[in-house]
This record gives C-alpha cells, structure tokens and sequence, in this order.
C-alpha cells in the first residue's frame, strides 16, 4: 500500500525545500550576505519572502535553484542536498523547479508561443500537436492563449509578466519561486499576477516562494512569511502574526518609516565633522 | 617597493592565468557539444543567416575596393620590372594567402562579433542565460555551440567570396583600366596557384581565424557585466581581443605554412 511506504511517507512529511544554518557571501572574505540562516518551505504552501532590499531574498531563491553555493550549511530540495548534487542531479532537480524572474525574463527572439513551448521542446520528446495543446492551456490559464502570435516586444510588462508565469509552469513544478513578481505593474495587473500565483500553486499542489516587497498583495495570497533582516530571520509567521508584530525592524518596514533599525542616512562621518562645524566652534 | 611590484605582476598573472584556464574549460565544453548539434541544425542555419549572410555585403564590397587597390599598386611595381604580366598571380595570392583570410576575419569580428557579443551579454543583462539554466538547459550547449559552429562554418565561405571579389576587383583594373592583357592576367594565375599549398592554407586559416574570433565574441558577451555599460566594454574587447588574435595567429601560421 502507498501510504504506508516509509520513503513515500517521509517524503510527504518533510518540506519540500529547506536552510539549514546557511552562511552566503558573494567572495570568500567580503561580507555575509546571509548568516546561520534556517527557512523551511513546507509542500503545498505559498511562502512569502519579504525584507529591504540587500536583504538576501533574491540570494535565497539562487541558492535553491543551486545557481549559487553556500559557504557553509545544507540547501536541500526534495530530500537532497542541493551542493552534493553533481550535474545530472542538479538539472533533474531542476526539471522539477520553476523561476519567475523579476522582469520576466522571455527569449526576445522567440514569439510568446515559443517562449512557453520551449522548456517543453526542449526536456521532452513530446510531439508538435501535443506542445501546441500544452502551450495554448499553460497561456489559457493566465488569459493570453490569442496573444501567442505576439513577440515579447509588443506586449506590456505586466502581460510578459504573465507569459514568463506561464513558461514557470509549463513542465508542472513542483516548486515555483518567483523573483518580484509584482515590480512596476500597474493596480489591475498586479492583481491578476497575485490571484494567478494563488491559483497556479493551488492547481499544481506546488509550493511556491514569493519574493516580494508588496506587502498587501503578498500578505493576501501568502500562508506563511518569512522576513529577513541582514542576512538573517527577523521575523516570520501567518501573514496576521507579522502584521501585529511590534519588533522594531518589522514595524519600520512594514509602516513604511524612513529612519529605525535601517537607518536613513548611510553610515559615515557626522554632518558637523563634514562641514567643519566642531572646528569653527573650538575656534572661537 | 619592489616587493608590492613583483606582488602586482604576480596577481596579474595569476588572475589572466584563471581566465584563461576558465575560457579553455568553457572552449571545451562548447565543442563538445557541436557533434550533438545535429538533431537542432535549424539553430545552426539561423546563426549561418545571421553571422553569415548579414556579413556578406560588407565582405563583398570590402574585397572588390582591396582588389582594386591591389590592381594598381600591384601594376606601379610590376611595371617597373616590365613584369605587369604576372598581376593576376600577384593579387591572387595576396589574397588567397593574407589578405583574404586576415581582413576577412577583421571585418567579420567588426559586423558579426559585435552582435554575438552584443546579443549573449543582453541576453545576460535580461536573466535570460539564467532563466534557461533554472530550465535545466545548458546555454554553452544551446546558445554558444550553435553560433561557434556557424561561425567556423560562415568564415572561409566570407573569405572565399572576399578573395572572388578582390580577383575580380583587380581585374577590373588591371584589364579593364590599364589594358594588362586578359590572357596573361588568367594564365599567370592558374599556373601560377598550388590549390592545396595556397588555397588549402589560406582555407585552413580562415577556419583557425573564424575558431577563434566567434569563440572570443561569445566568451565576452557569455562574461560580460550584466550593465549596459558592462555589455558595451565587451564589445569593444570583443573587437580589440579578436583582431589582436587574429593578426597574431595570422604570423604564427604564415611562418608555419609557407616556409
């Protein structure tokens, strides 16, 4: 019986993705970009990333994506340890991932059509009729199934937006990250981008991880946020929890203050030591 | 002071050492994947139109105006010896051997290494590179090995039509201008042409030029900052790398083949 198969069933308990006391810094020396970080993105969720730019969020999707490395710690996805994996592995692991850049990110010199039937093309032997079925419900269901003519160049950010979510899903992840979906959409736009998201995880039975700095659109279609602050945890729970939170560097971001924890002036000598003022009283 | 000096040149080397070891395991791995290019020749022909036929009117022209010149400088200094007859041998083999190859390669890394150059590093710039490799898709295999192949496929092809263009350019003048006569112009050259000692090298060359011209234009745009002003800096490398290259190799090859 399935169910009660050990592998099966450790499977479905332990989250899809995981860091585990992950240390990150771009070159060996220079300064962490994460530290000691622990996040677990459990099956089926919609896990918001949030936190001020610089604050490692994109650095985390990389990481899972096993684009970058980490210095120190375990990246795991599915079970495995994502650094351990060698080439085959990583691709394989990857077959099961999909990314959504921030802009989007579609092949300028392929049609909308192409666009969402490559990664089909490409990793499977899947005949012509059957990509066309495939391509023309994965752009069906994000509402540009007779836009699959267009190149990327005439149609609008929010739409390629939309066409890039469609090529995310086009082999049915199992996990879907997405880089700042909703960056320069307009209101109506945004909107369609957040309930896809929704939709799209909910269909699939995918997780999926939504970097983001919108908070009402993020809290609105997210199960669980995590909020990072230097390269670490500074907060996370339901979406209601970080919202009645009182810490200090959540509230500055949140309420959208100018000067707390990250502070408005970039750190430096003071303005008086600048302008000579300290000097100019002495003197007199 | 002599110590932060040797300290500098030690970096240097050690760093143009690395790049150069990456770029040789990148080359590797680019021709490795080229025999697996034959299920996708349609990506290979759409690079051939675009690195070669969009290249071809420049080759063209360019070679008729050298055939021309090499008509009249040829003839000024023939003419002294009264061995105007040998013309056509001498713009033929000033182009099947030098001219043809070198310049052709020149041009090629000015209008077709650009926009390889150009095209990888935007491509970089808009995450595309990455957004197919979260796809499971190598781009050296999808994106590099194609362009290399046509590149090596669309250089002597170029050479060849510029060398036709610069014989016929100098016959022109030669014949049509200065009245050299036609028979001597065609019969010096036939005999005077070994097919595979300088047709055959002057080919060679051009593969061993359009190897290295296509490969430096797409490993500048493969590492070029994603920026607009990190895509323009490679491109200039990209012309600066490749003529150095290819006028460097061009001695080494002439001293090899023609001794």
């Amino acid at each position: 019986m399935q169910g009660s198969d050990p592998y099966v069933m450790a499977n479905i308990n332990t989250p899809l993705a995981a860091l585990r006391q992950v240390d990150f810094s771009y070159s060996p020396g220079e300064r962490l970009i994460l530290s000691g970080l622990d996040m677990v993105f459990p099956r089926g969720k919609v896990i918001a990333l949030m936190g001020g730019s610089g604050s490692g969020k994109t650095t985390v999707l990389r990481l899972l994506g096993g684009q970058l490395f980490a210095q120190r710690g375990t990246v795991e996805f599915a079970g495995r340890d994502i650094a351990q994996c060698d080439t085959a592995q990583l691709y394989a692991a990857r077959r099961r991932m999909g990314m959504l850049f921030q802009f989007g990110a579609l092949f300028t010199d392929m049609s909308v059509y192409d666009n969402v039937a490559f990664p089909l093309r490409e990793q499977g032997d899947l005949s012509e009729s059957i990509i066309r079925d495939l391509v023309l419900l994965k752009l069906n269901a994000v509402g540009l199934r007779a836009a699959c003519h267009l190149m990327p160049s005439q149609i609008s950010g929010g739409m390629a937006r939309r066409v890039a979510l469609a090529r995310a899903v086009a082999l049915d992840p199992e996990l879907i990250m997405y880089d700042e979906p909703f960056a320069g959409l307009d209101p109506i736009s945004l909107g369609i981008a957040a309930r896809l998201i929704r939709r799209m995880n909910d269909a699939l039975g995918a997780t999926s991880i939504l970097v983001s700095h919108d908070v009402e659109e993020s809290f609105g279609i997210a199960d669980y946020v995590y909020f990072l602050a230097h390269g670490k945890v500074a907060g996370q729970g339901s979406p209601a929890e970080i919202r009645a939170s009182d810490d200090a560097t959540l509230r500055q971001f949140f309420d959208a203050q100018p000067d707390g924890p990250a502070p408005f002036h970039y750190p430096g000598s003071s303005l008086e030591e600048d302008f000579g003022v300290t000097t100019l009283r002495s003197t007199a | 002071m002599i110590l932060r000096a040797f300290r500098y040149l030690g970096q240097h080397t050690l760093r143009y050492l690395a790049v150069l070891g990456y770029a040789s395991r990148m080359f590797g791995i680019v021709l490795c994947a080229i025999p697996r290019l034959g299920r996708r020749l349609r990506l290979v022909m759409d690079q051939l139109y675009f690195v070669g036929n969009h290249s071809l009117l420049i080759i063209a022209v360019s070679g008729l105006f050298v055939g021309f010149v090499l008509g009249l400088q040829g003839y000024y200094t023939l003419n002294k010896y009264g061995s105007e007859q040998a013309l056509g041998l001498l713009v033929a083999l000033s182009l099947v051997r030098e001219l043809g190859p070198v310049v052709t390669a020149l041009l090629f890394a000015g209008r077709a290494g650009t926009s390889l150059t150009a095209e990888i590093g935007l491509m970089r710039a808009g995450e595309q590179l990455a957004a197919m490799e979260m796809m499971a898709v190598n781009p050296l295999s999808r994106i590099l090995a194609p362009r290399l192949c046509a590149g090596i496929i669309a250089m002597p092809l170029l050479a060849a039509v510029f060398s036709a263009a610069g014989i016929f350019g100098g016959y022109l003048v030669g014949v049509g201008l200065i009245g050299v006569d036609t028979g001597a112009f065609w019969s010096q050259m036939q005999a005077g042409i070994d097919v595979t000692g300088d047709v055959g090298n002057g080919v060679l060359k051009s593969v061993v030029f359009g190897v290295a011209v296509t490969f430096i234009a797409l490993f500048q745009g493969y590492e070029a900052k994603p920026t607009p002003e990190g895509v323009a800096r490679a491109t200039t490398r990209t012309v600066v790398l490749a003529s150095l290259t290819v006028l460097g190799l061009d001695f080494l090859l002439t001293a090899l083949m023609f001794h």
